[in-house]
């Protein structure tokens, strides 16, 4: 048959390279910014677009997002013409997607910093740019199943697979959680609470690490690898196994996130138990992967590319085993909230994300530009920089996860809390921080380095903006052969059946956890003391959720006898039934808030926001001077308690318009109390509801013990 | 406390097994999909990244 001849897209793939490279050098420097933030709170430059609460999500979006999902693109826009031996279906669609993804990181850099926030992890951006995300994911999918469809490679190598069902499940994942009511064009709510919010949040989170992180990755690995090391993948068959396994187990381990929070006993089990299983096929993939080197680990020695690749594999082996310890419910009891958890997502970030980009890059940068590495000495020592500044960010987190727990769990011999202050642990732990931070600055570093190389490299060679090849295009009618293995020539040739059982697969998982805890939704055990948040509580929690409190207190409350001395009673699925979004926070950087009501005066509060160091000496919470000097908008009480009562808060019909009243008078109530301490404050000023929200935190649950009793004591 | 709540919720006992049968079946199906797979059609799709019809390039394409 005739060959066609044609032409691979280069350019395309230099822009998401480009992009990949400035994002990674800017989430990194922000990353490193907010780890000093930890030991040194000045770090915050005195605003309020820098504190720690606002730029931890720009650090977590800017390298999954950008970092991660430019590099993303810019290997499967690479693999996948060469995989189906076909130009991408449409220049025009690349563009579109290239462009609109960096105007929605743009967005994102800026939304994030100025407080506009959901608060849902890895979910922050709010609703215009949810949007912008959906109508680029879709671009992004149309492209790519338009160029399986104009393919001249009749089946789909596994790559294209986990591609596809990358495609997909971001799609379903990012389109159920974003459910949430505008409250205007900047902020919107949850149109889930509490305990549902949170599972669905979790459900998206886990997923989210699954199909962003970890799917797209493992097609890289199957592309890439074997490009390197210049072999086929080990074993075939164990990558099909691999594949089936991983998107059908993967989807139902979101609950280990919940282990001994408010979520149903049986969602958090179920969780448990894939997560376990998840070991075997992850293990399957990496053993597939560090197999693919059998008889060149020669090779390994003299060439960087399969260096970064090798250390990316062996990390990926290392978090996905230790994902499925960390959700038994015995290690999650000392692991969770401490920065055990840090550290394990950042083994995965900075060595199975990070080092897999980092070889991709020094295998398509010289191939592209038709030239030789620029510097193979330099690659070397920034893998050895990397390699250093992953150790130096681990294990001190490790340490410091394990000595977090243990301070917050040790009992004297009387039966109290050793370390009864918060406090305490906090300043014991910050040698480890400093020590991370320098782990951080190492593999930032070698990414400069790296950087450095990379455009020496460009400069040294010529760009092939369009690299041609030739291929025998597919005929009208296929004849499968005769074989045994019919069923496969069948599947794999038939992208649109394909999709359609990768989508069955993971919605299975999700249809199964997430139904019983809808139906049970009226159901959760009704608390009849918690009420909805009064307008002023309620603009206070915007506060909170703007300022990203949540990035360090928690609101979850376990039931272990270490916490409930500390903080007091431990936390009931009905406390939450009107929270919009769900605030129970993963990191407990400073202490829960959850039962904060009458535990200090409203002038305690005052003061410690204001400048925290002088109230709790040693505290490393950054003041927030701006809460004093800025007003509420009251303008948006109506508006925001018109969308609660939409996703169901029960606001008496009309309340809106008198809604401010009562926030007037609980201001006035508040400062009246603060002027008997001798404090003069505006009654709309932003503290003023933010002392009212945390003044509310638990008293719903103090009410209901008082009235239960009085009602013993009647009896 | 659960109990309860999970009493409450008409035939429950069926979401254990259901979720059960479904991963057992789809985990035979996935074996049976595998081991019966073509050995010649195997060999094909692994070699598929090394083998991406370039012309020009200075990419060595290798075959075994």
């Amino acid at each position: 048959m005739e060959l066609e001849r044609f032409s691979y897209d280069n350019k395309v793939v230099k822009a998401f390279i480009i992009a990949t490279v400035v994002f990674g050098l800017v989430g990194m420097l922000v990353g490193l910014t907010a780890a000093i933030q930890l030991f040194y709170p000045i770090f915050n430059f005195d605003t309020q677009y820098t504190t720690f609460g606002r730029i931890r999500p720009l650090h977590t979006n800017a390298v999954i997002f950008a970092f991660v999902g430019n590099a993303m693109f810019a290997s499967i826009y690479y693999s996948m013409q060469r995989l189906l031996k076909a130009r991408m279906f449409s220049d025009t669609l690349s563009w579109i997607h290239f462009w609109g993804w960096q105007l929605i990181i743009l967005a994102a850099a800026i939304s994030l910093p100025l407080g506009m926030t959901t608060s849902k992890e890895y979910a922050e951006l709010e609703w215009p740019i949810d949007i912008a995300i959906t109508i680029i994911w879709v671009v992004f999918g149309w492209n790519m199943i338009g160029t399986i469809i104009k393919r001249r490679e009749r089946h789909m190598y596994v790559a294209i697979w986990f591609y596809l069902a990358t495609f997909i499940t971001v799609a379903v994942l990012h389109l159920v959680n974003s459910y949430e009511i505008p409250v205007n064009f900047f902020k919107s709510y949850s149109g889930y609470a509490g305990v549902q919010d949170a599972l669905v949040q979790w459900w998206y989170g886990h997923n989210a690490v699954a199909f962003f992180l970890t799917t797209p990755y493992l097609g890289m690995m199957y592309y890439f690898l074997p490009k390197a090391a210049n072999r086929p993948v080990y074993s075939y068959k164990l990558s099909i196994i691999h594949f089936w396994s991983l998107i059908f187990i993967y989807i139902w381990a979101g609950p280990h996130h919940l282990l001994y929070t408010s979520l149903p006993d049986w969602a958090q089990s179920l969780g448990v138990v894939f997560s376990i299983m998840l070991i075997a096929p992850s293990w399957g993939g990496m053993l597939n992967g560090l197999m693919t080197l059998r008889g060149a680990w020669d090779r390994v020695r003299e060439e960087p590319v399969l260096k970064f690749m090798v250390v990316a594999v062996t990390a990926y082996g290392m978090v996905t085993l230790e994902g499925p310890l960390l959700s038994l419910k015995n290690v999650n009891a000392i692991a969770h909230f401490t920065d055990w958890i840090v550290a394990h997502v950042h083994v995965g970030g900075l060595g199975w994300n990070g080092f897999l980009i980092f070889g991709i890059l020094y295998w398509m940068v010289p191939r592209m530009w038709d030239t030789k590495l620029y510097s193979t000495k330099l690659a070397n020592l920034h893998f050895w920089l990397g390699t250093l500044g992953i150790i130096f960010y681990a294990l001190p987190m490790y340490v410091s996860g394990v000595v977090q727990s243990l301070m917050w769990k040790e009992f004297n011999p009387e039966g109290f809390l050793v370390y009864k202050n918060f406090l305490e642990t906090t300043v014991q732990i910050l040698p480890l921080h400093m020590l991370r931070a320098f782990g951080g600055a190492l593999y930032l570093t070698g990414a400069i380095i790296m950087t450095y190389n990379l455009i020496k490299t460009a400069y040294a060679g010529k760009f092939i903006p369009n690299e041609a090849a030739e291929a025998a295009p597919l005929t009208k009618i296929y004849h499968a052969p005769n074989s045994g293995g019919w069923h496969h020539r069948v599947l794999e040739h038939k992208p649109i059946l394909f999709t359609v059982l990768s989508l069955v697969a993971i919605l299975i998982g999700g249809v199964i956890e997430m139904v019983p805890t809808f139906l049970i939704k009226s159901n959760v055990p009704t608390i009849a003391s918690v009420k909805p948040y009064s307008p002023l509580e309620l603009h206070g929690r915007d506060i909170y959720i703007r300022e990203g409190c949540v990035n360090c207190h928690t609101q979850m409350v376990r039931p272990f006898r270490s916490e409930t001395e500390r903080y007091g009673e431990y936390s009931k699925a009905g406390e939450y039934v009107y929270d919009h979004p769900f605030l129970w926070g993963s990191k407990r950087t400073g202490p829960d808030l959850q039962r904060t009501s009458g535990k200090y005066s409203n002038a305690w509060h005052y003061n410690h926001l204001l400048a925290p160091d002088a109230v709790s000496t040693g505290s490393i919470m950054p003041p927030y001077p701006w809460l004093f000097e800025q007003v509420i908008d009251k303008e948006q009480t109506a508006k925001k308690i018109t969308a609660l009562r939409r996703v169901g808060v029960p606001y008496a019909e009309g309340y809106e318009a008198t809604a401010n009243d009562d926030l007037d008078a609980q201001a006035k109530g508040i400062t009246d109390n603060l002027k008997a301490d001798g404090i003069d404050v505006m009654p709309d000023a932003e503290i003023v509801a933010v002392i009212a929200y945390l003044q509310r935190l638990g008293r719903d649950i103090k009410a209901e013990k008082t009235a239960d009793s009085n009602t013993t004591n009647k009896n | 406390m659960y109990n309860n709540i999970l009493q409450s919720i008409d035939n429950i006992a069926i979401w254990p097994v259901i979720s059960f049968v479904i991963f057992f079946l789809f985990f035979l199906c996935l074996l049976w999909y595998v081991f019966t797979a073509d050995k010649e059609f195997i060999n094909e799709m692994k070699q598929m990244p090394l083998n991406d019809g370039v012309t020009n390039s200075n990419t060595p394409i290798n075959l075994p």
